[in-house]
């Protein structure tokens, strides 16, 4: 590692000095491409966040992608139905490693104003690993590009190596998370253990 | 010069930038698999279909033969077009065979749109 005076009087010769970790996690930082997902009405937020008016392009974050094979970062905008909960958890389980996910607005983090249905799936953190989210209903735009900012500053902090390394650079995580099944009153298992914890009630 | 005694030294330089061009980038890619990112393949990582469904049943399934009437007709109106402009234009300039040829292949497609026709396609129901 180089020395930070060193590293601070090459900057003012205008000679800049970054270590291989740093510069992947900036170019990564810096395109990060979401999927084109929208489950509700928080996707009519997602829409305007990536338009001329609030230009998520500024973040590298507008390309948004058809396909998951091609995305990085998937917005879970809405309300995520117990019908549609397999689906968007096989779809994250085809993005290309490393992934991110946004949960935005009260639906995806908790099921929102929903949450009393039978129907409703009470927040996606149950099935997949949240990386950011934004509470709302709906966010406004700037919101999302606040989530989009929290994510890139989660992404530069990253580790390439060492134990506390992300899990896309770890061989021995697996990659994909189990697909719940219908079952015949909830889905099968009603959440994933190994990613959701049930909040403890301390009295 | 080294340049001027073989001419082609310039191609074969051309060759290797252009085999680096393309190695470079597919060699980098591997070598951080290799030894940051590891490959995780998994069930769902590589099924075919991308939207969040399971494909279910075979592809080999039957079509309604009554479609080749589609086909029938898209070759009259729409195929048909690409072969007849440039035939216009150079109609002055063909040989008697070549205009017989082109004669027949339309006369081939008029067949085609009357039988179309005859059995009732081009009413509107």
């Amino acid at each position: 590692m180089i020395d930070e005076v060193l590293k601070s009087d090459l900057q003012k010769q205008g000679i800049h000095v970054l270590c291989l970790e740093t510069a992947y996690n900036w170019g990564r930082a810096n395109s990060v491409w979401p999927l084109t997902f929208g489950l509700a009405c928080c996707a009519i937020e997602m829409m305007a966040a990536s338009m001329a008016r609030f230009d998520l392009a500024r973040f590298g974050a507008e390309v948004f992608r058809p396909s998951p094979r091609q995305a990085d970062l998937m917005i879970v905008a809405g309300t995520v139905t117990k019908k549609m909960a397999p689906l968007v958890v096989r779809l994250y389980n085809q993005m290309p490693e490393p992934k991110y996910l946004i949960a935005m607005g009260a639906c995806a983090i908790s099921g929102g104003p929903f949450k009393p249905g039978y129907n409703v799936l009470k927040g996606i953190d149950r099935f997949l690993p949240v990386d950011v989210s934004i509470p709302g209903c709906p966010p406004r735009p700037e919101a999302l590009i606040h989530a989009i900012m929290r994510l890139q500053e989660k992404i530069l902090a990253q580790k390439l190596t060492g134990p506390d390394r992300p899990r896309h650079l770890n061989a021995a995580v697996p990659g994909e998370f189990p697909v719940p099944v219908y079952g015949a009153s909830d889905l099968e298992p009603p959440n994933n253990p190994e990613v959701w914890h049930p909040p403890l009630i301390k009295r | 010069m080294a340049a001027n005694q073989h001419p082609y030294l310039v191609l074969l330089l051309l060759i290797v930038v252009a085999v680096t061009f393309a190695i470079g980038p597919l060699a980098a890619a591997w070598a951080w698999a290799r030894f940051f990112s590891p490959n995780k393949p998994g069930k769902d990582k590589n099924s075919t279909y991308e939207c969040g469904l399971e494909s279910k049943g075979d592809a080999w399934i039957q079509f309604r033969s009554e479609y080749y009437l589609y086909a029938i007709i898209f070759l009259v109106f729409d195929v048909e077009t690409i072969f007849l402009l440039p035939f216009a234009v150079s109609f002055t300039q063909l040989s008697v065979g070549a205009f017989a040829a082109m004669i027949v292949f339309l006369l081939l497609l008029v067949e085609g749109l009357a039988w179309a026709w005859r059995k009732g396609f081009l009413t509107w129901k």
